[in-house]
């Protein structure tokens, strides 16, 4: 199967890099120790997960009417919404805005659904002069590499190779290994970009409904930049992101920074409500908000699965994912990497293109005690398995459903169903495993690279218990 | 269980406890009868259908865990000494079954499971007295007992209560083995790299024992010590099921 | 682009999620983070604020009624600055007329299309008042408005905030309500916490990358 095979090289180059498995797993186990003393009393934090989850399901449960709402107060304020339903249409509507203001240079704000739509590239091939701002997306935008986590984009690159690649790039600037000074480097070398620039574009972390403000959750000022000192701002969010109330939005904040950076807050929490107002002198003079669907209301479509819409972007799951720690973000070949993206994405793009990234779960469970809106990671992806090899699961809207059975692995199952399920058979089975353990091979598959092969015992627990005197009912 | 008469439980070993581990399963037994708990083993066991389920063959799980639900008719518990069954019935039961005509049953049973550790120290509050030799050990809690049954404390106190015995933490101690069932041989490598940080955190402690309540994961970081004793000549810890551990420490004491 | 809207609409109404009572109901009025019982006196609220402010690096200083303006006179010329943005308001008018002639001071009274390039190069701080605090997350509150507008406390290297203490509160949600924030909408608000800082670099903490290096909070008692 082509994706499988795809996936299966992908995770082999993966775990030959040593080098990014060590900065990888030294900053996640630091993530995980920041979040963990941000929540330091388990209860408390329960309580807190399960208010965050009421938020957010009560925004997506009237998400017709809360997404009216926002484009009604928006447009009262002053801000222009756009409805796009792919990401072709998301991208023809950020490239036709710049056109008629005659934008041809764009400062970035990191966004999520930015890189899901592919709105670089896009803008890229149609001559518009895009730069990413936030260091760590500048980093990678410069080794021409996509992120390879959601909140830390650059983090499978060490300072090095940071040097490296600012030195290749500005040669002009004298070569240095000091975090320090290469966060002054590229400080001087975006100033010039933001003072310059035609337009800014961002992501938002909550649309509120009720007073149409547009949130944005940062630490660089990036984001503040890119959204204040161009004269047009063009924000693009998916259409989950939308929540009712003001009030919604401390707790959320609050459950986001700790999750994510194990921080009590970022340092700029940036709430926009309007474009530049008159008697004003700074800001944008056009605000635009571009709303993307691109499958979400469609995922919305499923009880189970519109789970999956709650998600805040903290990468929490991926920090504690002991499948990522081992791959990094790249193998996955997804914008979304980790156990969020090994659910979302297959739902975006169909089962039949991405469906194979639920293998890479051990089903532990770490993601899902991490998620502060509590979606039930494990059980999307078991869920995602189930259908993957059956066409007609649960009436499942998800693209692709069924196209991963395979007629091997089916009658391997069948037979295993027979053993197990039929009394006599499984005498037998058991009978012959015990008898001829001697016959176990020593070889078998990938288990053997790493391991022995456990041997059957010389009597089963079932003929030990007579001999002991147990009851059998 | 606040009653008078005489305790009944139902034990279900699990497939893995069956056929590779059937020591762990008869020191789960002997432990309960001494505790003056009726063991009843059903005949006819087979498996939860936990494999199957997690590998998104539904049906067939269905076929296997209803086949396996009939051996449990009684009101009286199901002890599973095993984190990871007992999470299925608990916990996967009700959703494989949900809208099925056996659904009633399978509902009824998730909420009469017990794991283990869970059942000898929330239900018997047993006491044991150690009378073995001083050991190092290190405790690795499965996933299913740590994050779905959310029993992990309850192999720390069995182990707690045995003076001779020393626990020593490993690092990420809360981190996956790498088993996860199918897992481990749909994704070998990146199962294979995560007992490699698995087993040497659990080296790293110097104990001469690993202990679990979960006989999947005994039989991962079992035999990765064993391939890498064998390619490395380095000596690893023994790796035990909490049951046999303590009733070979414990049961001369009666 | 309205069959978009439409098609979106419609998909979402297809579906008719109804909750379970918790959460049709959820209210984050409870959801302080801390017991409700107990909040904190003015005392406490500083105190919470400057130890939240100084764990990000943030520079706070508690001066009396009326000190913070003998504090950038001493100040400012001492750490070498040479030109300081203020506000076209009372503030800005008195730091104007207290400070030495070594310093140029620019107030910002023109759109930012007629000195863009002076703002992002010359100048060195930027002063600007606060509507409050919140205690709880160690965060100033400020809605930039025609007198402070938005870049000022963005761009220059340095930002003095000037801080009332009777402004704190516990926490954002307070704040909320306190400022009657959802009637009020402004163009812009903003909670800061500290200086501009990434870790974008193998988790490095290091300051100032876009916005100001350094934060300067004066935090002042007024009756």
């Amino acid at each position: 199967m082509h994706q499988t095979e795809a996936f299966q090289h992908r995770i082999n180059k993966a775990l030959n890099n040593q080098q990014v498995r060590q900065n990888i797993r030294s900053v996640m186990s630091s993530l995980m120790l920041k979040r963990a003393n941000q929540f330091p009393d388990s209860e408390k934090l329960e309580l807190q997960r399960t208010q965050a989850q009421e938020i957010r399901q009560r925004a997506l449960a009237n998400q017709a009417d809360l997404l009216e709402q926002l484009e009604q107060k928006l447009t009262d304020n002053g801000i222009e919404v756009h409805w796009a339903e792919t990401a072709q249409q998301a991208n023809e509507i950020i490239y036709s805005i710049l056109k008629s203001a005659n934008a041809t240079s764009v400062v970035k704000g990191k966004s999520m659904v930015s890189e899901e739509i592919g709105l670089n590239q896009y803008l890229e091939s149609r001559q518009i002069d895009i730069l990413e701002s936030d260091l760590g997306e500048f980093i990678i935008q410069l080794a021409h590499e996509p992120p390879s986590h959601i909140v830390v984009p650059a983090i499978h690159k060490n300072r090095k190779e940071v040097a490296e690649l600012f030195h290749q790039h500005f040669p002009e600037l004298s070569y240095t290994e000091d975090v320090d000074e290469l966060t002054l480097m590229a400080r001087k070398i975006l100033r010039q970009k933001f003072e310059q620039a035609d337009a800014g574009i961002s992501g938002v972390n909550f649309a509120v409904a009720e007073t149409g403000t547009l949130c944005l959750v940062e630490n660089e000022g990036n984001g503040r930049l890119s959204t204040t000192a161009p004269d047009l701002h063009i924000a693009v969010t998916g259409i989950e992101k939308v929540v009712e109330k003001l009030s919604d939005v401390p707790h959320l904040l609050n459950m986001l920074t700790k999750s994510a950076t194990g921080q009590p807050i970022t340092t700029y929490f940036n709430m926009i409500s309007k474009p530049r107002q008159p008697g004003e002198k700074d800001g944008p003079r056009a605000v635009h908000l571009v709303l993307v669907d691109n499958g979400r209301s469609r995922i919305r479509l499923d009880n189970e699965l519109l789970d999956t819409l709650r998600c805040i972007r903290c990468g929490s799951c991926i920090n504690h994912c002991p499948v990522y720690v081992q791959l990094g973000g790249h193998a996955y070949g997804t914008t979304y990497p980790g156990p969020i993206g090994s659910v979302l994405e297959p739902q975006l793009s169909g089962i039949d293109k991405l469906g194979t990234l639920t293998s890479a779960c051990s089903l532990c469970g770490a993601c899902g005690e991490a998620c502060p809106v509590k979606i039930p990671l494990p059980k999307l992806i078991n869920r995602l398995r189930a259908e993957s090899v059956n066409a007609t699961y649960h009436d499942s809207k998800t693209p692709g459903t069924g196209s991963m059975r395979s007629f091997s692995q089916t009658l391997a199952w069948k037979c295993w169903q027979f053993i197990y399920a039929t009394p006599f058979a499984y005498r037998l089975f058991s009978w012959v495993a015990t008898r001829f353990s001697f016959l176990t091979p020593n070889h078998l598959g990938g288990w053997t690279k790493y391991r022995t092969l456990p041997k059957p015992a010389r009597k089963t627990l079932s003929q030990l218990v007579k001999q002991e005197g147990f009851a059998n009912e | 269980m606040g009653t008078d008469s005489p305790k009944k439980v139902y034990f279900f070993a699990s497939c893995l406890v069956d056929l590779l581990y059937p020591a762990a399963g008869l020191s789960a037994m002997n432990i309960l009868r001494q505790q003056d708990v009726k063991v009843i083993f059903p005949d006819n066991q087979g498996c939860c259908g936990q494999p199957a389920f997690n590998s998104g063959y539904r049906e067939e799980a269905y076929g296997v865990a209803r086949a396996l639900m009939n051996r449990f008719p009684k009101d009286i518990p199901v002890v599973v000494p095993s984190a990871s069954c007992a999470g299925m019935l608990k916990h996967h039961w009700p959703e494989l079954f949900a809208g099925r005509t056996d659904e009633l049953l399978a509902l009824d049973i998730a909420s009469r499971t017990f794991e283990l550790t869970e059942y000898l120290v929330t239900e018997l509050d047993i006491k044991l007295s150690d009378l073995g030799e001083p050991v190092q050990v290190a405790i690795h809690s499965s996933c299913s007992a740590q994050r779905e049954m959310r029993v992990s404390q309850h192999i720390e106190s069995l182990v707690g209560q045995l003076d001779q015995v020393d626990v020593i933490k490993q690092q990420r101690q809360q981190e996956c083995c790498g088993f996860g069932g199918t897992f481990s041989v749909k994704q070998a490598d990146i199962s294979g790299a995560m007992v490699e940080d698995k087993t040497s955190a659990l080296r790293d402690t110097g104990a001469q024992i690993v202990i679990s309540q979960d006989c999947g994961c005994l039989m991962n970081i079992g035999t990765a010590f064993e391939k890498q004793s064998l390619i490395n000549k380095q000596s690893a810890p023994l790796t035990k099921h909490i049951a046999e551990f303590i009733w070979e420490r414990c049961h001369a004491s009666d | 682009m309205n069959d978009a809207r439409a098609n979106i609409l419609r998909r979402l109404r297809s579906n008719n999620i109804t909750l379970e009572n918790d959460a049709a109901h959820s209210s984050t009025a409870s959801l302080a983070n801390r017991p409700i019982d107990s909040y904190w006196n003015k005392q406490q609220q500083i105190e919470h604020l400057t130890q939240n402010m100084q764990a990000v690096r943030t520079e706070v200083h508690h001066l009396s009624n009326g000190d913070w303006l003998d504090w950038l006179k001493r100040e400012l010329p001492v750490r070498g600055f040479k030109q300081v943005l203020v506000g076209d308001n009372e503030t800005g008018n008195r730091v104007i007329q207290s400070m030495e002639d070594s310093l140029k001071i620019s107030r910002y009274d023109r759109q930012i299309e007629n000195w863009k390039s002076e703002l992002f190069q010359d100048v060195d701080v930027g002063i600007t008042t606060t509507l409050g605090a919140v205690a709880e997350t160690g965060s100033l509150i400020l809605w930039p408005d025609k007198a402070e507008p938005r870049l000022m406390s963005l761009v220059p290297p340095v930002h003095v905030a000037l801080l009332n203490a009777n402004h704190i509160v516990d926490t954002f949600s307070e704040a909320i309500t306190k400022l009657n924030w959802v009637d009020k909408t402004p163009t812009n608000a903003l909670l800061i916490s500290g200086p501009s800082k990434t870790s974008d670099i193998e988790q490095t903490l290091a300051f100032g990358i876009h916005g100001p290096r350094q934060l300067i909070v004066l935090i002042f008692d007024h009756k």
